[in-house]
Order: C-alpha cells, then structure tokens, then sequence
C-alpha cells in the first residue's frame, strides 16, 4: 500500500478548537481539598487502614475505662477468644472477595471436627489419619459448594444456606447428637487437642491455636497479593465478565476458592477441639454470621473485589476487643451485642462512602 | 496486495433460526486500519467474534498468515497473536493499571520464589506497563498502581488499548473505542490507534462514527445481512455513500474488491 492511496486525514471542523484545548488528558494529578477528601482517597487505597483505626481507638478506650484490660493475660485471651472466629473468617474473606458468600462456613468446621473425633476417639483410627482425612472432607464440602454455584450457576447465598442445612444434617448423623468428653480425647487421641497447647511469654498464654489463625492470615495474604491467583480472585470479584474476557478461567479460580475455604474450615475444624477441649455438634452454630461480621468490621466488600484480607483479622480481633472491654468494665452481655451489631453498621456505612471516591 | 494477515471465507453462525453470519468473508493485509461497518444486527460483532475466536463458526474457514487456525475460547485467539479490545474494556475496576494490564499473563520472579512460591514479579511488570504506555504517549500516567476505576474514560480506553498494543502481536480488534467518550478523548484515542498503526500492527476498527471511520480506515468494510457487501476506499466515496451501502438504498460499486 503506497502513500497515495492514503485518503486524506482530515480533522472534522468541529475539532479544530481543540488545539487551544487542555493537552493533558492523561495526567493525574489530584486536586482533592479538604481532610474529609482526603481521608476518603486515603481510605480507598488503604482499605485495611479503617479497622486499624477502629482497633487503636477501641484499645486505648477500653484501656482507659476497663481494669486489667492491658494486662498480657488478656490481651492473649482475646486471641484466644477469636482465633476460631478469626480461621472461619479468613476462609469468608477469600469467598467474599469473590463477590459470594459462604453460609455453611461453621458446619463445615463443625462436621469436620465431629468427623476427626469419631474416627480418632471413638473408631480408633490414629489421628495421624483420621485430622486428614478431616481435611480431604472439609475440601470437598467446599468443592460441593464450588460445584453448585459455578456449573449449576446457583447464587451462593442460596447454595450455601441449603449445604449449611445438609452439613448440620450430617453432624447431627455422625455424631449421634453427642458431644465427644474431653477426657475421652485426652485418653484416646490427645493429638487432636494440640492447638489448645499455649507458649507462656510473661503472664500471657499463647496458644498454638491463635499462631496458627495468624499464619493462615500471613499465608492468605501472600497468595492473594503476590501470586496470579491472587490477582484471579479479585478480579473474578470485580468483575466477573471482564476477567472472564481478560482470559481469566473464571469458573476455575471460584471453585478454587470454595475449595481452599473448606479446607481452612476443616483446619479450623482441627484447632477448635483444642480451643473448646471437647467436640460438640452444638458448638459453633453462630459461627456463619460471626465470620461475616468479622469479614464485613474489617472493611471487606460484600460486593467483592475490594478489601485486604487482613481486614478480618483485625475484623475479629475488634469484635474481641470490644467483648472482652465491655465485659471487663461490668458491661451486661446484651450490650455487647448491640454494640457489635452497631460496628457492623458502621463498617458498611464506611465503607460505601470510600467506594463513593472519585478521580 | 501482499497475503492477509487476516482471512476468512464462507464463515456461517446460527443461533437457532437466526443466521447471524452468512457466508461471510474477511481480509486484512498488513499494516492496515480496516474499518467494519453495518447496521445494527448486521452481523458485526459475530464476524468479529468468529475471528477473535469469541465464538466458533459453524461452518468457514479462517486463516492466519495463510495458515488455517481453530479457535476454541477467546484464551487461544490471544496466544495466536490477536487481541481484541472490548467494548466494555475488560478491566477489573478496583485493580491497578499494571495488573490489569498483565492480567492473565502474569509474569513471575525467577528462582525459587517464583516456582515454589509462585511469586510474581511486581517491579517488572510495573515496568513493563509503564514502557508501553509511555510508547502510547499516555506517559503522563505517573501511578502505575492508581485503580483503573479512578481513570477516565479515555484513560481506561487507553490503558486497554496499550494492553492490547504490547501483546497483540498479529491484530488489534477494537470494538467501538470511541462510543462512550467525547470529543477531546475521542481524538486522543484516534491518535492511539493511529501510533498502533504506525509501529506496524494491523487493526480492525469496528465503528459506527462515520466521521472516525473515514478518517483513520484505509479501507472499510461494509457488513450487511450477515455478509460482506462491499469493500470500499474512503477516498474514492462519501461517507453518504458509505451509508447507502450499509443499508442497502444503494447496491455495491462493480469494482467492489469483495467481489
């Protein structure tokens, strides 16, 4: 094709003011004015930075007006308190990034616990085997999940809330609507209680049950930030369609996600026999709302995509913090629960105002 | 004329009783801007679907410098060389320029942390994405992390278009790139696809701006009922001319190089 061929290049006449025009159209400078534009940027690029706030603020306060409330004692109680919360919590946080939501969270944890305990107490199956056979358990509720939202394109709440009943269901068969005594795992499977085994450092009681809800956090937080599936799954959470013309195999990082969450279920399923020190069908039932609350306080959209996973970390940490400072300052366990339900609020209403940024 | 880079003869699509394709065909030569016009349901975006390999042709054949390719998801479209802009963009809102760019093709650290750790190597494709933008003149972009949602519409055009510039390395498709903007940003995007041009890559340019159409295309084909009705320079017609075509009130000039 040679240059004469060329038709001419002609700007339409309307264009033609356009050279005295502003030139920058791609520049970037910000010209936010005022604290309250500020924060809100600062906000939307550090989403994790509202329930940091939260948590120093409820610390200090709490220090202030509740006794003991500083001591080391405490401190690790509360991250005793939360560590089982805070592992349900991260296995919603991966779900929720994905704009889904996971219901049966708690009965996965539960049936996986209740699994491990009769195959390892009551069977005799050395817990060697029986805590992964747990694990391959939770997993596959999890893929059950997956399974039913990406090829039978079930919404998730819906999927969820009937897999929550069918797992409940079967904790209910397996364990025969009885508890496992803890001095039954004691005696026949004391490997199942392992996390409930503590460090001392001072007047604190570590216990291993809340390294390991750190670890999974630190963990989490790797594989979703530095690794492509990372990347996949907040994509999948913004924008389903665009990643899937992206060339991102949508259907496949989803069940990916169910997957893993079941998985972190059966783990949490694994430290909550050491947490409570014994393995009840009962236990935990509150488990689903408290993950998502936990989720939601630490500034993670339930419209997906959007959010730091260590939000719900320190999501359940707040919900401990103002627990365990309201029942340390004489507080009646009613008010404890108000005042969660009002952070919960709280946490939405920010965050709908941070998503409200503009260029 | 030197072989297509891009070809296709006979493509027919069905959905049920609607032939969206009908024996339609396509060429582009090298380092060409080919302008795709039609009426609405004039089969446009199955065409460029069948080519981007968005959905699978019935019955055709499409060739790829002259060697025969199947694409099976839009995923080997890609690896083959083409690169479609959408018309929604494919952008993730709340990720970064540079993910966004590199996403679904990732790039990795080198040893351990990347092949255990899958660890990917953000300062390199921060990089990289800063390069191709600036190639773009977008070089005021001075944030590679900034959300893509806090861009503008041309902006976002942009960032899309330098996605498929960098790694398009056969054809760019783009699918009405100046449908949602205005004026000011409408020409920045033209001159976008004018510098794309320059640096040698064929483009496919679907529009229904004819103003924009005549001005960059050097050749324009006219889509109608499902079919290529006709191939015309924008030199040698009107853009009226163009319109007669395009809705049948006039019939296909006898030098039509569809023919």
């Amino acid at each position: 094709m040679t240059e004469t061929e060329q038709p001419p290049r002609t700007r339409q006449d309307f264009e033609n003011t356009l050279d005295q025009s502003d030139k920058r159209v791609a520049s970037f400078e910000s010209k936010h004015s005022g604290f309250m534009d500020r924060a809100q940027h600062f906000l939307h690029g550090n989403p994790t930075m509202v329930p940091v706030i939260v948590l120093m603020i409820s610390l200090l306060i709490f220090g202030v007006i509740a006794n003991n409330f500083f001591s080391a004692f405490n401190l690790s109680l509360i991250m005793q308190q939360v560590s089982i919360i805070g592992m349900l919590a991260a296995a919603q946080s991966l779900v929720i990034i994905t704009a889904g939501i996971d219901l049966s969270v708690a009965a996965i944890m539960v049936l996986c616990s209740v699994v491990a305990g009769k195959l390892a107490v009551e069977l005799g199956v050395p817990s060697i085997i029986a805590l992964p056979m747990s694990f391959i358990l939770g997993a596959a509720c999890g893929w059950l999940n997956g399974f039913l939202i990406t090829r039978i394109k079930l919404p998730p709440f819906i999927t969820t809330l009937g897999t929550w009943n069918v797992f409940y269901a079967l904790i209910l068969y397996f364990s025969g609507a009885q508890s496992i005594r803890g001095a039954d795992i004691d005696a026949n499977a004391p490997f199942l209680k392992f996390f409930g085994n503590s460090i001392p450092i001072g007047g604190a009681q570590i216990t291993y049950g809340s390294i390991l809800m750190v670890l999974i956090f630190v963990v989490l937080w790797f594989m979703l930030n530095k690794t492509a599936w990372g990347r996949h799954v907040y994509a999948v959470g913004d924008d389903k369609d665009a990643a899937e013309l992206a060339g991102i195999q949508t259907n496949k990082v989803l069940l990916s996600v169910y997957v893993l969450a079941g998985l972190i279920c059966a783990i949490a399923g694994w430290a909550s026999i050491g947490r409570v020190g014994s393995i009840s069908p009962q236990s935990f039932y509150e488990g689903n709302l408290n993950s998502i609350t936990a989720v939601v306080i630490g500034g993670i959209s339930l419209f997906g995509g959007r959010g730091s996973i260590m939000g719900a970390l320190f999501g359940a940490l707040i919900v401990g913090v103002f627990q365990s400072g309201l029942r340390l300052a004489g507080v009646d366990v009613l008010w404890q629960v108000f005042a969660t339900g009002w952070l919960i609020i709280l946490a939405v209403a920010i965050d709908q105002w941070i998503r409200k940024v503009s260029a | 004329m030197s072989t297509p880079v891009l070809k296709a003869r006979g493509l027919v699509k069905r959905y049920g009783r609607v032939t969206a394709l009908d024996h339609a065909d396509f060429d582009l030569y090298p380092g060409e801007i080919l302008a795709v016009i039609g009426d609405n349901g004039a089969g446009k975006s199955s065409l460029i679907k069948a080519i981007s390999g968005a959905v699978q042709p019935d019955e055709g054949v499409i060739e790829l410098d002259g060697k025969p390719v199947q694409f099976g998801s839009p995923m080997e479209g890609r690896q083959a060389g083409i690169e479609t802009v959408y018309q929604n963009l494919a952008l993730s809102p709340a990720l970064s320029i540079a993910d966004n760019m590199f996403m679904g093709r990732e790039i990795r650290k080198e040893g351990f942390a990347g092949k255990w750790l899958k660890q990917l190597d953000q300062a390199q494709m921060r990089k990289i994405a800063r390069e191709k933008l600036s190639e773009l003149g977008l070089m005021t972009i001075q944030n590679i992390d900034q959300p893509v949602e806090t861009l503008s519409g041309g902006q976002r055009q942009g960032v899309a278009v330098a996605r498929a510039a960098a790694f398009g390395s056969k054809v760019v498709i783009l699918d009405e790139p100046t449908a949602a903007l205005g004026v000011k940003e409408s020409r920045k995007v033209l001159e976008l696809i004018l510098d794309v041009k320059s640096r040698g890559l064929p483009i496919v340019l679907i529009s229904h701006n004819m103003p924009h159409v005549f001005e960059v295309a050097d050749r324009i084909h006219v889509h109608r009922l499902g079919r290529r009705h006709a191939v015309i320079r924008p030199g040698d017609y009107t853009m009226s001319d163009a319109v007669a075509f395009m809705t049948g009130a006039k019939d296909p000039p006898p030098d039509n190089e569809a023919a």
